[in-house]
């Protein structure tokens, strides 16, 4: 019944309709037709014959597979470490006065951690031979995620095995493509890449300018007023780091947690630097400006810094940090982290706790070195005073970068020779999002004597001016 | 991604039905000349082993008289091997006989020999459909279970508002298909991974929310790992090694290489890398997963035309989503996919670009996959990438130190030239039991990397202790230690693997991959079995990894056995047993393929 009374309606229209608008729809369909068909048929250009494709294929000239790469790039180049690293360090042949290794707390001279690491490897051996998920979970890494999780007096942490892939792999585990991502220009590699990896739309604002990102997210809100069903489904994060390896500087953590609770944001930081350097008791950045830890999204860092061990962890929320078990790409596809270099981390936790004095004792000492650091005559001092991590500039800018980089290295090069060990910090120019400023980057450690400040201010001083 | 084993099996068993049809050489004649050449000592020790080498995958004869000589091949100190009981002596050594494991029966072309034996069995189509839906109806009871009950898992504090942070299915599937057997994996251990490994064992009072160690231990052999040499020791020359080289030069540099983190041990490693492979140069890196992710890029743009295995890793993967570069994928170890994907890519250029050449087309593979247990088909692949005038790009990460004579590899195992490899990677998590990767190459290419690669300039320089490993087990593996110790234990793997993978097919179990390689996958299909397999495994002592969507196609559910050097026939014998029985328990016997009767001779 209903059929026929279809067929009776069809039938209907077909009658009431113009005979124009039929031959224009029946040539509409036609048309239709016709694009799928070409496009299915034909792909992009009309299909080749076979001696047409072989003759494409003999004619194929690729580009080498890499380029020629000059002798005398500077990356070629590499300092040769000939003893343990510590507050002194042989480079090439020189016994030098280290500052430039991240050892901040100088942890790597400590016997302690060495032999509790050692002990370790007698039980485990040294590679876990496996990623986490198939027997590369050791009862260490387990005790590693809790303590670190207690220390932040977070819920949960989560350790991967390579400082660069923590943060990397951390970013993407959450942003995927059609999210936004504000994120601060000076950022350093390991996030550009995380970010890249996200496929997400990407939002710079200018160096810790406040005003900046809020400029940029009043411009969002704008954009989602008009598309608001867009909205509903773009999650939006906020990226930072503590101290910014490429500046020194300190994030503005207190209006950065402002504007995320305004505008909705996540906020994503990466304490590479700041975790066990920043704070009294060593907690970073968040004790520092006193900020409650909850605001905080996922805070992530590296271990290869303070903790002078390899590789990093995140660490929040259970609800946050326990997606990347199954999600973290950096985390499920790597070989967990050796178990010897767990246990120095758990180690180093233990020193934390037990002397939380030590992060006075590195604040006080780039306190001094920063003052002391103000007084080049030919170069300027970037960072945070309270900064473990410092740049020096050329205070005369030089024609252009590689200029600049080529009379630094000449410097560090003479200061090496005099016994203080400094290094330009390495970029790969053509690969970061805008080229970096070359400069000296300063790594302080925690076991520098005011003498030994005044010893390398003089050095550099004296070759700064010789140089320059 | 599911209909991927119907074409491929079709291809496997079309070369297969030809060359036991007339012995008919088909296809690709002029391809490779890797495994068939061999001088003449070689050729004798493979007529005196051809003697007992009945391919278990192919020789016909009829299933039901299996059984009987199966129990004969048990050895009678089965019994006395059990890893609790720690009273044998796991003598290795003294089983080792001279005869090198065949290679290749003499008459077949390599490729027919690559694919006569590899395994791809197809699935019996009940099994299909019950694996199907016996996973609907997890996702169906696993949203009822969400409808009704109130999860227990933690929700978001003090973010009211915010758009979701999480895919809906993906925060489902962990939570309600994922959870059932989620206690397969990340088992917690306390010991060395080596032949053996300590379980912490860890109870459930919730399904799978969340676990409490019950504060006792279970000793099981070892499966799962990646130790494939046996390098995983804590004692010994190489753990002395690293001990001594921590105590000297400490845990870490805190600096990356172009900065203050290059020293004469990682030079040293990269030199005798590069002498390993027999290339001009190498590069090392402190993350095997990082090598890939990090590096691809610097290899390729956005111009250039990458042609991909369908099964290969996610570092892979990652790498060449951070490259821009077009991707095109082929079927899994086809060669004639690959030759048409590589032809089209060619003939049409790029498309982004209105037909353009590529600027450079790369063709990407691995040497052992990983899920798959098969080896790339390297000589083919080499006739094509000259061919095409295409780069090669090897992933030993599984196959380095497993497979060849020598342990150096794919290009060992298949007698080629490494420098016909453009970029040789691997990792050293595996066969060395440290932990890192390695390019390997051109010292152009080399060059190039030192001034372009991510990792190079801003990871951290390995530690000592875990360089020094990776040194002395490469020495040991070269003989360059004086010693014996590393051709045996390339020796001895070898053997296992052959052994275990023959076992496992007489047995009737479906295995993939090729028969000489160490990574054993077997499959089990259903979801459900996933767990009950590795559950039961571990209430014999023996440790193994499952694996199921979505890290394999929901179809192929399956367990993965990894074989190592030191892993005694003893210790192997009490697998087999102990997988016989649950085999028979749990029907996984589907293979349809027919036994080979004779006893499985070590």
């Amino acid at each position: 019944m209903v059929a026929i009374q279809l067929f009776n309606e069809i039938g209907s229209i077909f009658r009431n309709t113009p005979t124009f608008a039929l031959v224009l729809e029946t040539l509409l369909v036609i048309t239709v037709i016709w694009l799928l068909l070409h496009r299915r048929g034909g792909g992009r250009r009309r299909r080749l014959t076979k001696e047409e494709e072989d003759q494409i294929i003999a004619d194929f000239e690729p580009e080498p597979l890499v380029g020629d790469t000059d002798p005398d790039h500077p990356l070629l180049r590499t300092r040769i470490v000939q003893s343990k690293v510590g507050k002194q360090i042989r480079v090439d042949g020189h016994d030098c006065l280290n500052l430039g290794s991240h050892n901040y707390l100088g942890f790597l001279e400590d016997q302690e951690i060495l032999d509790e690491a050692c002990k370790s490897l007698r039980k485990y051996g040294v590679g876990s031979c496996g990623p986490r998920g198939f027997y590369g979970t050791m009862d260490v890494h387990l005790d590693l995620e809790d303590r670190i999780a207690k220390f932040m007096g977070l819920e949960e942490a989560i350790v991967y095995s390579y400082g660069f892939s923590t943060v990397a792999s951390a970013i993407p585990a959450y942003a995927k493509r059609g999210d936004i991502i504000f994120v601060d220009e000076a950022v350093n590699f390991a996030i550009q890449k995380g970010l890249d990896a996200s496929r997400s739309t990407i939002a710079f604002f200018k160096h810790n300018d406040v005003e900046d990102l809020e400029r940029l997210l009043i411009e969002m809100e704008k954009r989602d007023q008009k598309n608001p069903k867009k909205a509903l489904k773009t999650r939006r994060f906020l990226v930072a780091e503590g101290i910014y390896m490429n500046t020194g500087e300190i994030c503005p953590l207190p209006e950065l947690v402002a504007l995320r609770q305004k505008y909705k944001l996540r906020l994503f930081l990466d304490e590479s630097i700041s975790f066990g350097t920043l704070g009294q008791g060593g907690h970073g950045v968040t004790e520092h400006f006193n900020v409650d830890r909850d605001e905080i999204d996922l805070i992530s860092a590296g271990m290869e810094g303070s903790m002078a061990t390899i590789g990093g962890f995140c660490v929040g929320s259970h609800f946050i940090a326990e997606h990347q078990r199954l999600s973290g790409l950096g985390y499920i596809f790597s070989a967990s982290l050796p178990p010897m270099l767990t246990q120095a981390a758990i180690s180093a936790l233990d020193r934390f706790e037990r002397e939380p004095k030590i992060f006075e004792q590195l604040q006080s000492k780039a306190k001094t070195l920063h003052q002391k650091f103000s007084q080049f005559s030919k170069l300027t001092l970037r960072g945070n005073e309270l900064s473990p991590v410092k740049h020096l500039y050329l205070a005369q800018a030089a024609e252009n970068f590689d200029k600049e980089l080529k009379l630094l290295t000449e410097l560090a090069d003479k200061c090496i020779a005099r016994g203080v060990a400094v290094v330009q910090a390495a970029y790969l120019q053509n690969r970061e999002r805008q080229p970096v400023r070359p400069s000296i980057r300063i790594a302080v450690n925690r076991l520098l004597e005011d003498a030994d400040i005044a010893t390398a201010f003089e050095v550099i001083e004296s070759v700064s001016n010789a140089v320059l | 991604m599911g209909n991927f084993d119907g074409d491929s099996g079709t291809v496997f068993e079309q070369s297969y039905a030809t060359t036991n049809g007339n012995g008919r050489v088909a296809g690709a004649n002029g391809i490779g000349n890797g495994a068939a050449n061999f001088s003449p000592p070689e050729k004798q020790e493979l007529l005196s082993q051809r003697k007992f080498s009945a391919p278990a995958y192919t020789e016909i004869r009829t299933r039901r008289c299996h059984s009987k000589p199966t129990n004969d091949a048990k050895s009678p100190s089965l019994i006395n091997y059990h890893p609790e009981k720690k009273s044998i002596s796991n003598g290795h050594a003294s089983v080792l006989s001279e005869s090198k494991p065949n290679q290749a029966e003499g008459k077949l072309s390599p490729e027919q020999e690559h694919f006569q034996k590899t395994s791809f069995e197809e699935v019996p189509l009940h099994t299909a459909c019950l694996t199907y839906l016996g996973f609907y109806l997890l996702m169906i009871l696993g949203y009822i279970n969400q409808l009704l009950f109130v999860p227990k898992v933690a929700t978001e504090k003090g973010r009211e508002g915010y758009v979701k942070l999480y895919d809906a299915f993906e925060s489902f599937y962990s939570r309600y298909v994922y959870r059932r057997i989620k206690d397969c994996w990340n088992r917690p251990i306390c010991s060395v991974p080596g032949e053996e490994l300590t379980l912490k064992d860890r109870v459930t009072d919730d399904y799978g929310w969340s676990f409490k160690f019950t504060g006792t231990e279970t000793r099981c052999l070892n499966l799962g790992s990646y130790n494939y040499l046996g390098f995983a020791a804590a004692t010994g020359r190489c753990a002395d090694d690293s001990e001594e080289s921590a105590q000297e030069s400490g845990l870490a540099y805190c600096s990356s290489r172009c900065e203050l983190g290059d020293n004469e041990q990682l030079q040293e490693l990269e030199a005798q890398t590069a002498r390993y492979f027999g290339v001009e140069d190498a590069i090392v890196f402190g993350m095997g997963f990082a090598t890939n992710a990090l590096n691809l890029p610097s290899l390729i743009g956005p111009n250039s035309l990458v042609i991909s295995d369908e099964k290969n890793h996610a570092s892979i993967i990652l790498g060449l989503r951070l490259s821009g570069a077009t991707t095109k994928v082929f079927k899994h170890n086809n060669m004639r996919d690959l030759e048409r994907v590589l032809r089209q890519g060619i003939c049409y250029g790029n498309p982004k670009k209105g037909g353009q050449p590529w600027d450079k087309v790369l063709i990407l593979v691995e040497g052992i996959f990983s899920m798959e247990g098969s080896i790339v088909r390297l000589p083919e692949i080499i006739a094509l990438k000259k061919k095409y005038k295409a780069y090669l790009y090897l992933d030993e990460a599984h196959s380095v130190g497993a497979m060849g004579s020598r342990g150096r590899g794919v290009t060992d195992y298949f007698n080629v030239d490494p420098k016909e490899v453009d970029i040789l990677m691997g990792t050293f998590t595996k066969s060395f039991g440290s932990a890192g990767g390695y390019l390997a190459g051109s010292k152009k290419l080399i060059d190039f990397l030192r001034t372009n690669s991510h990792a190079h300039c801003y990871a951290a320089s390995i530690s000592p202790p875990i360089a020094q490993q990776i040194l002395t087990s490469m020495k040991t593996i070269m003989g360059e230690d004086g010693t014996e110790i590393g051709r045996k234990k390339i020796h001895q793997l070898a053997r296992n693997t052959r052994y275990f993978r023959r076992r496992l097919a007489q047995l009737g179990v479906i295995t993939y991959g090729h028969e000489d390689s160490p990574v054993v996958p077997m499959l089990v299909y259903l979801f459900s079995k996933i767990g009950a397999v590795v559950r039961t495994l571990t209430t014999r002592h023996i440790a193994a990894v499952g694996a199921g969507f979505p890290a394999t196609p929901i179809m192929e559910g399956r367990i993965r056995f990894c074989l190592s050097a030191a892993h005694t026939k003893e210790q192997l014998d009490f697998a087999l047993e102990a997988i016989d029985e649950i085999a028979d328990d749990l029907g996984l016997k589907y293979s349809r393929k027919p036994r080979d009767p004779n006893p499985v001779v070590y």
